[in-house]
């Protein structure tokens, strides 16, 4: 595969592995992806847009798009926190939390949202205490935030943990030496610093959230135009055996997706480039 | 780790698999794709018919299930779900899957009483003592009364529950279809939860606590009364009801090229015999043959033919897009 | 993106810090982040396993012992022996071609090995339903030749393939992007093959990266729900995953046997997490090494 020459590079096996990779992402992921656009080609425009923007179907993308944009600025929150106290301060067990982040990652959707709901529920382990406050999570919206915020706090932590590791001492010297207090310290230099790894693990968070269905449901209550998502809505199309229907949300979701990755690809690179 | 071994271990595992599916098409096996509150009734019913199969034949037969909300388990039919027979909730989904192709048109009318060998109705389901007085569909629209039930575009069991209350207010004095309109947008104003399917909304009702009745299938609420403690819950019949006919049918181009057919329809047939009506009335279904005793109360059903005009129109006037259920919930202009 | 994954840290310099918070703050955000992890995370860790253990250690074992249970954890494991090997292989040949070579096009090829960890599960189950279901593009073909994917082993497998499609590669690209290629280079020229050179220079360079991305691959491919859930058919005892018999479990009101089940998952997500400590610190050390 002479297509692109490689200049100076006598490493073997370029036109094989990047065949492989092309030709294996094709039959799993892009072929597949492109039966969804072609499912869709079925519909005219004007019936495409009818059925991407209907009332019910524009009050879940923002009641999607709107939960995942509160989970992600909650976990861009307490994930800074949680990354810098884990990167910066030594106390018994930091180890083992440091470990216990990834768990939402680890532990399967369903069970995640089982479980959500049975302690946030009216009757369960937090519900109970909050129910007399007048605070109401499971199946409501702010079930989708939490459960969001669930399975989001992993991406924030673990894109900022590795920029706060590599934050040089000196730094933070120097500007204390020029007078700065640690707030200013903070404010000034640090944060700068962090600010496009924060941006990139918001992006991440916010996009593994917007797709997520599993552990939704099981605590979202899942009420037409209040707290119905997106994914939910294709499931419910299906169901009344309407896959254009179906497949036209699927592509606007899709979409969304693609560009939210290429924004967050930008922003790794920009980052790279801010660290250098 | 090498090439040469991960390939061998690719190669075994592909032949593990393959062999396990090899073994077990070699008996003979039925699939029954079912609706979510059949799981007990059908582990029963397929235990009886492989017996009786076995003791006249000589054969032995396994019948796998498969359960889930009436409209994905047809759509899964449709889209290539092996099922020998299915026993859905409602006509309509077995209408769906019929137009592809796959079953031959009329099928309704291949077994007795519209190809239903059981039917049940919708009942209430309250915590014990009613501590709501509820004892008919009026109590329902009250304020501050809390109803679950779930999404009719979802469940087939929700859709039973939604035209159940609009044949109540229906059949009212002065009952017109703008009165019974107003009924069901009321209730549907005191339902907090609306789960995908009628299971989650037993887990919502009895798990988490939520709602003050649960608008259910007659034989889930008994099956929930007795798995989940009578000490906790109680059925209340209100005076009338939806006659539910929940059908069964033998999905004829896979039953014909597996070469199922005889006993498919055995297995069908066998739901008509004294011994499955018996099994059903013992899961609190109504069996057709009206000898068989059962303990369920006695009430007035509505048919879906006589009160909406069949599920085709039933379907299009309530549960499409832009229907009646839809009205509901859109957004006031 | 880089999935949640921080492979390349330095190790941390024992503070002798000129500038730190005041001890009072300090304890303050300790406490703070403590509390919103119990709140998030260590609860439904702990929800799970008392829910599970509620009615006693027999009954635990008993719904473990069940024949459909037990069926659901062989179509588990298979579908994880199959995936993992497949996208294992796919994420090396792929990081190999973008960590060590450069070529127009690269930032929209790792946007779309990206595109799985994005898009909705339900999606993803949908495109394979759309493709070889019966209505789809090679259904009718498929069943007149008797070949079964969806709805069997093989639709199950493809769409955990996809969902997990990114967790190697993404892992070994930034490691190998990190390493250069002198040392293959060097090996190259002192005359050793090409894929002598993958197996004695680079990849004990990557074997903790690669061990780091395959544990991340197998949780997700063990616990894949919502996906597996178009595909699966739910017939018992042949095509339900542990993740879809908890929810049947949990449906039929058996709530003890559901989280007993589930209880497994956490299990599995909790020695992922050990695993992965200790590949972490040895990516460390490989680094500096």
């Amino acid at each position: 595969m002479k297509l692109f020459k490689q200049h100076n590079n006598v490493l073997p096996g370029f036109g094989m592995t990047l065949g492989f990779t092309i030709f294996y992402l094709s039959v799993i992921v892009l072929i597949p992806l492109s039966a969804l656009v072609f499912r869709t080609a079925g519909l005219t425009w004007g019936q495409f847009i009818s059925t991407v923007t209907a009332p019910r179907v524009l009050a879940s993308y923002k009641i999607t798009f709107g939960a995942a944009m509160i989970a992600a600025t909650i976990n861009s929150f307490f994930g800074v926190l949680v990354a810098w106290v884990l990167v910066r301060y030594r106390f018994p067990g930091r180890r083992m939390v440091d470990a216990l982040v990834d768990l939402p990652f680890a532990l399967p959707t369903a069970v995640a949202g089982i479980t959500l709901a049975t302690i946030y529920s009216p009757n369960g382990w937090v519900g109970r205490y909050l129910e007399p406050l007048g605070i109401k999570v499971a199946f409501t919206p702010l079930g989708i935030v939490l459960a969001m915020t669930f399975i989001g706090l992993p991406f924030v932590v673990r894109t900022v943990q590795p920029v706060i590791e590599e934050v040089e001492v000196e730094l933070e010297e120097a500007a204390s030496c020029l007078g700065a207090n640690r707030w200013q310290t903070l404010q000034r230099v640090i944060f700068p610093i962090m600010a496009p790894s924060i941006l990139t693990g918001f992006a991440l968070s916010f996009a593994r959230a917007v797709g997520e269905y599993g552990s939704i449901i099981f605590i979202a209550g899942n009420m037409p135009m209040v707290s119905e998502i997106t994914p939910l809505l294709i499931i419910t199309k299906l169901e009344q055996f309407d896959y254009q229907g179906a497949t036209a949300i699927a592509c606007v979701m899709l979409l969304t997706s693609f560009l939210m990755l290429l924004v967050i690809n930008l922003l790794q690179k920009w980052s790279r480039r801010y660290a250098e | 780790m090498n090439i040469k071994k991960i390939v061998t271990t690719l190669v075994t595992l592909a032949l593990a698999v393959s062999t396990t599916t090899a073994a077990i098409a070699a008996d003979i096996t039925l699939l029954n794709v079912s609706y979510d509150p059949t799981r007990e009734l059908y582990v029963d019913i397929n235990n009886a018919f492989a017996q009786q199969w076995q003791k006249k034949t000589g054969n032995k037969v396994t019948i796998k299930q498969s359960h889930g909300g009436s409209g994905k388990q047809a759509r899964a039919v449709i889209d290539g779900l092996e099922a020998d027979v299915v026993t859905l909730a409602l006509a309509y989904d077995i209408d769906a899957i019929a137009e592809k192709g796959l079953i031959k048109p009329g099928w309704q009318k291949e077994l007795p009483h519209n190809s239903s060998p059981y039917t049940s109705t919708i009942v209430f389901l309250v915590r014990k003592g009613n501590p709501r007085k509820i004892k008919n569909w009026d109590d329902l629209v009250k304020p501050g009364v809390s109803v679950i039930t779930p999404n009719p575009k979802t469940s087939g069991g929700a859709r039973w529950n939604y035209l159940a209350a609009w044949a109540y207010a229906l059949h009212q004095p002065g009952g017109n279809d703008a009165k019974a309109r107003d009924f069901v947008a009321k209730l549907f104003k005191n339902v907090p939860v609306l789960d995908s399917g009628a299971r989650g909304s037993t887990n919502t009702f009895v798990q988490r606590g939520l709602g003050d009745v649960l608008l259910a299938w007659e034989n889930e609420a008994f099956l929930a009364i007795n798995e989940l403690g009578p000490d906790k819950f109680e059925v209340v019949t209100p005076s009338e009801s939806i006659l539910a006919e929940p059908p069964v049918t033998v999905i004829d181009k896979v039953a014909d090229k597996r070469g199922t057919r005889q006993v498919a329809e055995e297995y069908l047939k066998f739901l008509y015999t004294d011994e499955g009506q018996k099994i059903a009335a013992k899961h609190y279904y109504r069996p057709i043959n009206t000898k068989i005793p059962i303990k369920l109360a006695k009430l007035k059903l509505y048919t879906i033919d006589k009160a909406f005009g069949g599920w085709q129109k039933a379907q299009k006037t309530h549960f499409a897009d832009g229907g009646t259920f839809d009205q509901i919930y859109a957004p006031s202009k | 993106m880089s999935a949640p994954v921080s492979s390349v840290h330095k190790p941390i310099k024992q503070k002798d810090r000129a500038q730190t918070e005041p001890a009072v703050v300090r304890w303050l955000l300790i406490a703070t982040a403590l509390v919103f992890l119990a709140l998030f995370l260590l609860l439904p860790l702990a929800a799970v396993f008392s829910q599970a253990f509620e009615k006693g250690l027999t009954v635990y074992l008993d719904a473990l012992k069940e024949p459909d249970t037990l069926s659901s954890i062989k179509l588990t494991l298979i579908t994880a022996a199959v995936t993992v090997p497949l996208n294992l292989f796919f994420g090396v040949t792929a990081a190999w071609a973008i960590a060590k070579f450069s070529f127009p096009g690269k930032n929209l090829l790792i946007t779309l090995i990206d595109l799985p960890f994005s898009v909705s599960p339900v999606i993803s189950g949908l495109i394979y339903v759309l493709i070889f279901g019966l209505q789809g593009w090679i259904g009718p073909w498929l069943q007149e030749h008797d070949i079964k994917i969806v709805f069997a082993v093989p639709g199950i497998i493809l769409a955990t393939i996809f969902v997990t499609f990114p967790f190697v590669a993404r892992e070994l690209i930034p490691l190998m992007e990190a390493q250069g290629k002198e040392e293959e280079e060097a090996a190259l020229v002192l005359g050793a093959s090409g894929l002598q050179t993958f197996f004695r220079v680079t990849l004990p360079n990557i074997k903790w990266g690669i061990i780091y991305g395959v544990i991340l691959c197998n949780a997700r491919a063990m616990g894949e729900f919502g996906a597996v859930s178009v595909v699966s058919g739910h017939i018992r005892g042949m095509t339900n995953t542990v993740p879809l018999h908890v929810e049947i479990l949990y449906n039929e009101y058996n709530y003890t046997a559901a989280f007993a089940v589930a209880s497994l998952l956490a299990f599995l997500a909790l020695i992922t997490l050990m695993v992965k400590t200790v590949a972490e610190w040895k990516i460390r050390n490989q680094v500096e090494g």
